[in-house]
Order: structure tokens, then sequence, then C-alpha cells
């Protein structure tokens, strides 16, 4: 294997957790709702998703555990926020600040716990191709399941019924409510679906980035997360993009500390959360573009007339 | 079963001053299940966590000593968001301030005179302002969400701290530990009342920042104008206020306010630069400003409680031998409860138990 496929494989490993966070996250705000939770839903996703590996002795189960964890997480948000209306930047901070503590008394008796890799499924013929073959068709299912969920999410938001209601949700509450949409409902799965999402990216993490549990391992990965989703405009694909973006970041910085280019280590580490503003100044410096785009109910409660 | 709301035709005062209580009630309550399911006697954890650290003077002292940074900040925190600004950094702005106010006391250690320490407080907030100003331009000129900058800097300072630490600051009889060296005496922040503890002077910053913010808030011009941008922006430029002139306002003062926090709990507490200077202060103040209802009074009592989960952490590691993990859990569930109790203050909740919507 080339020091190049080496190279992609590892992008690969970094991006796929940023992707699927992201879009789980897209779904979510594109519904009018928004959920900086992301961090604490993804470290509970990792947490609960080692834990599932360990106990059961199959990583299969892991996924499924970080998935539930991720999903029932948000569960806790979307009560605060759809039903009892309240502030929703205050409560996905506090859904942060919880995962973050919870995961690590969780997660305290698994510290330095050697965990379970999730294995290679090696697709028959196509992975014989030439460095495509060795990169892209011997990966594990959380890669495979990222790039499905990209083009199912992209079906279902602009070429579904049930996606066109969701975004009618998120562009005017009211006028959904009053056209008979179950605005509180579609919101409640919005929601859950972005923690199934963001539990999944940590089971990744858990389960094939770092084999291992680590407290705060998430770190700030479902911040840069929310930064994408605003790179992206709102839209499946550029998340894809984005994400791979900002994992071949991650990627390079690490291999330049290893070159050992006399930059200090610290400088490069700093570069994946100073690319994230760089790139957050670039698409918001057009004021116009940021007002087509973003979801125009995105952060605003809705409470039905009765 | 269905949860309705109504809104209340005025904010209820009623709930707006029960609805923390509430919140801290409930959060009592789930913390003695959660010491329950650990195995832990209930009513035993509850009193090592939140009563037995009130009861010995020197404790109280490390009560003030943690809920000076938590008052500070949050006082900063609560100008901010009341103005809807959300200045999530601090915690960065307070490693800045620690770093930029070391200065004095780590480049020029030889330089002994009593400007020392004034100026060292000066520059940390002076450093922890401009970090600040980094958020606010970049809102207030690029439209740039202040919410994921300020956080990205967090990150950002944590690692300058680390180098600097690493590298240029580090202790040269330090045994290679990544530490600076220990504060001249004359860097060091005074004890308030040296016979019975360790409380320093930021405890007195603290409650002269938030009883000033009380006043500016209630009484001045400045105070109007951030109520009212905050609760319409329309509303706001109707009465001649500018939007941008508020973010920068309300970023360099909560900024500041940060920066004084980290400096003077490097050297009031700690006494030289480490590479962690901050259990989470910066994160755990936008909790005190919340539970404080973003009211620089309520944020002193607020302050104190959520130091209170800090030394309960401490001293529940050491006589239950559950993780000091406890403590964060503790405040992530505070601040759940405090932002589902205030829906009350706004709206009456029923609860629907028919199946046939609008049958109630």
């Amino acid at each position: 294997m080339s020091i190049f496929e080496a190279i992609l494989l590892t992008v690969i490993t970094a991006s796929t957790p940023l992707v699927i966070a992201a879009l789980g996250e897209l779904v979510t705000e594109r519904s009018g709702v928004l959920n900086l939770g992301v961090e604490g839903m993804m470290i509970m996703g990792a947490v609960a998703a080692f834990a599932g590996a360990q106990m059961s002795g199959s990583p299969y189960v892991g996924i499924v555990c970080g998935i539930a964890a991720g999903a029932l997480f948000s569960l806790l948000f979307a009560f605060l926020t759809l039903t009892l209306v309240a502030n929703q930047v205050a409560t996905g901070l506090a859904l942060t600040l919880l995962g973050l503590g919870a995961s690590g008394m969780l997660g305290e008796a698994y510290v330095s716990v050697p965990g379970i890799r999730l294995g290679e499924i090696v697709i028959p013929v196509l992975s014989d191709l030439p460095v495509i073959g060795h990169v892209l068709f011997r990966q594990d299912l959380i890669f495979y399941l990222s790039i499905a969920l990209v083009v199912g999410v992209s079906w279902f938001l602009f070429r579904s019924r049930a996606g066109l209601k969701l975004r009618a949700i998120g562009d005017s509450h009211a006028s959904a409510h009053a056209l008979g949409i179950q605005v509180i409902r579609t919101r409640y799965l919005a929601v859950m679906f972005g923690g199934a999402c963001a539990g999944l990216a940590g089971a990744q993490l858990s389960l094939v980035y770092t084999p291992q549990w680590a407290e705060n391992m998430s770190a700030g990965r479902g911040w840069i997360t929310l930064a994408l989703v605003v790179f992206a405009s709102w839209r499946p694909w550029r998340v894809f993009t984005g994400g791979y973006l900002f994992g071949a970041v991650t990627i390079l910085q690490l291999h330049a500390q290893a070159f050992g280019l006399g930059i200090p280590s610290q400088f490069l580490s700093m570069l994946p959360y100073a690319a994230t503003i760089v790139v957050l100044i670039i698409i918001s410096h057009n004021r116009r573009t940021t007002l087509i785009n973003t979801p125009a109910s995105l952060g605003k409660a809705f409470v039905p007339e009765r | 079963m269905r949860i309705e709301l109504e809104k209340r035709p005025d904010v209820s005062k009623l709930f707006a001053f029960v609805s923390p209580l509430l919140a801290l009630a409930l959060t009592l309550a789930f913390g003695a299940i959660m010491f329950a399911m650990l195995g832990k006697d209930p009513v035993e954890a509850l009193d090592a966590f939140f009563v037995e650290p009130l009861l010995e003077v020197w404790s109280l002292h490390e009560l003030a000593i943690k809920a000076a940074p938590l008052i500070l900040i949050a006082v900063g925190l609560a100008v901010c968001y009341r103005s809807n600004n959300w200045n999530i950094g601090a915690e960065g702005q307070f490693t800045i301030g620690a770093i930029t106010g070391s200065y004095l006391p780590i480049v020029f250690y030889d330089w002994h005179s009593p400007l020392v320490l004034p100026l060292m407080l000066i520059l940390g907030a002076l450093g922890g302002a401009l970090f600040a100003a980094i958020p606010a331009l970049l809102k207030a000129h690029f439209n740039t969400n202040e919410i994921l900058t300020s956080l990205m800097l967090v990150y950002i300072a944590q690692l300058f701290l680390d180098w600097l630490i690493r590298g240029a600051w580090r202790d040269p009889q330090g045994f290679n530990f990544p530490v600076s060296r220990d504060f001249a005496p004359e860097a060091v922040l005074p004890a308030i009342w040296e016979e019975s503890g360790r409380a320093h002077w930021a405890f007195i910053f603290a409650i002269v920042a938030a009883v000033g913010v009380w006043f500016m808030l209630r009484y001045t011009l400045k105070g109007f104008e951030i109520v009212v941008l905050g609760q319409s922006e329309r509303a706001g430029r109707f009465a001649g206020f500018s939007s941008k002139k508020m973010i920068w306002f309300s970023f360099l003062f909560s900024g500041a306010l940060a920066g004084l926090a980290g400096i003077a709990e490097v050297s009031g507490s700690i006494g030289h630069l480490q590479p962690a200077i901050s259990p989470g202060y910066g994160f755990t103040a936008i909790i005190v400003a919340f539970l404080g209802r973003l009211n620089p009074l309520g944020i002193i009592a607020s302050g104190l409680v959520l130091a209170l989960t800090y030394l309960g952490g401490e001293a529940a590691q050491l006589s239950l031998g559950v993780s000091d993990k406890v403590t964060r859990v503790f405040q992530g569930l505070l601040l759940f409860f405090v932002l589902s109790c205030d829906t009350l203050i706004y709206y009456k909740i029923r609860i629907v138990w028919s199946r046939v919507r609008g049958a109630a």
C-alpha cells in the first residue's frame, strides 16, 4: 500500500464522523430546530457504542447502542425545546455539558480498556481495482452507511413528499401548521434523526477512529459539525464535500507534525479550528446568500394557537 | 397524554422567583436517584455533596475562591445574553486573560514594585477583551455566527497556553514539568482574611462587578439599550441604538471580565501558569448566568450554588468514592431543570389526558 493510499484511508476515517453528524444536524435544522448539543450527543454515542461492544463482544451491537444513545439523548432536547418551548441555544448547550459529564462518568470503567475495532467489509470484484479498490471498497460498515446517508438524505429532502413538508416547516412553521402539517411531531422526528446520526458518528470514533474510550474524545468535532452545516448552506452534498475538506485538514496537520516542519505541534493542532473560523467568515460574508439559504424559522419556538 | 401550553397574559412574578428554586429541588431529587443507582445512600451522599462543605470556615473560603471566577464571568455573559449576543467562548477569554496577565510576573520576574499587581490585572482584562474582540469583529462585519467562532477560539487559546508553558515560559528550574516559575510575592493576589483561609480578592472583584452591572442594567441608559436591543433589534433601531456597537460593547465587556477572572485565578489561587488552569469555569458560568435569571444579583447566588457543586464533587470523591464527573452531571441537570422550569414563567402548563384534540 502506497503512502498516498494510506493518507487517503486516514482522511476517510477522519471525515466520516463529521459527514454523518452534520447530515443529522442538517435534517434537524431544515425542520427549523437549532440543536447545539451535537458534541454531547456524539460523546454519549461514543461511550454507549464502546460499552455495548465490550459487553456483547460485537462492534455491531456497539453501533446499535451508539445510535440508540444519541437518539434517546436528543429526546431530552426535543422535550425541552418543542414541548416546553425552552430557548434552543441554551438547551443545546445544556445537552453538551450534560453529555460530556455523563459520558465521563459512565466511561470511567472503560478508560485504558483495549477496544474492539469494527472490521472491514470487503466488496468482491470492486475491491480489486487499483488504488480506489483498497481505499473505497475495503471499508467498515459505518463508512458505507455515511455514503448511503448522503444519498438518502438528499433524496428525502428534495424528492420525497415528507421531505417537502419538513422543509416547509423549517421555512414557516405557522403556514405549515395552517396547512395541517404536524409541526411538533415532525420536529421531534427530525431532532431524533439528528441525535441518531450524532450517536452513529460517536460510535465511529470509539470503534473505528481510535478503538478505545477516552474522556472528551470527541474533541470539538460536534462543534465543527455545526459549522459544516452552515458551510454547506444546508445542502447534503456540500456537507459531504465540506466534511472531507475538514477531514483532510485534520489529517494533513497530523502528517505535518510527524514530518516536523519546525512548526510547534500546538499550532498545527489549531488548524482544524482556525480553518472552521475562516470558512465561516467566507460563507457568511455575503449576507444575502446566507439569508436565502438559512431555514427561515431556524431557532424559533413554535406554540400552536388554540 | 399531551402537554399543552397556554401563554400567560403577564409574566408570572411568582414563578420568576420560584422556578430557580424548583429547578434546584428537582436537581437534588434526580441527584438522589443517581446516587442510589450508583449504590450509595442518597441522603448521606447529598449531605456530603451539598451540606458538609458549608460547615467549616476553611471550606467556605474555598467556596468563595470557586465562586469568584464563576460570578465574574457570568455577570459579563449576562450582559451579552441579554443583548442577544451569544458569547460561548468565555473559557478561551479566561485562558488568554491568564496568559496576558502573567506576562509581567513571568517575563519581568525581577521587577519588584507595588505596581506589578494592578498592571497584571489590567493586562489580564485587556487580553480577555482583545480575544473576545475577534468574534465581535467577525459578527459585526462579516455576519459570522458568534457561537461557533467564540467556541473554536477556546480550543485555540488552550493550545496556545500549552505551547507557551512547554516552550518559552517553562520554568528552567522546573525539572522539565510544564509549569511556569512561581509568581513573586508582590504578583500574588492577597487573601481577604488570612487568619481563616485562602479566599482572595477575586471574590471582592466579583461582588463589585455584579453590583455595578446590576446598577448599570437597572438605572442607566446603557442598560436600557442592552435590554431593548436584546428584545427586539428593530425596536432598538427605531430608538436610535446601534446593534453593531452593542455587539462590540457586550463582547469586550464580557471578555474583559473573563480575562480578569483568568488572571485573578492564576495569581490568587494557583501561583503560576500551567496547562490546565480552569475546571471549565467558562462553561459553568453559562449555567450560572441562566440560573441567576441573567440578573447580576441572582448571579451572585447562583455562582455560590455552582461553586458548591465543584466543592461537593471533590468531597464526594474523597468520602464516597464517586467520580468527580458527578459534578458535571449535576451542573448539566441543573441547567436543564432551570430551562424547563422557566416555561412556567411565561406559560400555563396543562396536561391533557383525552386523546381527542381540543377536547380539554
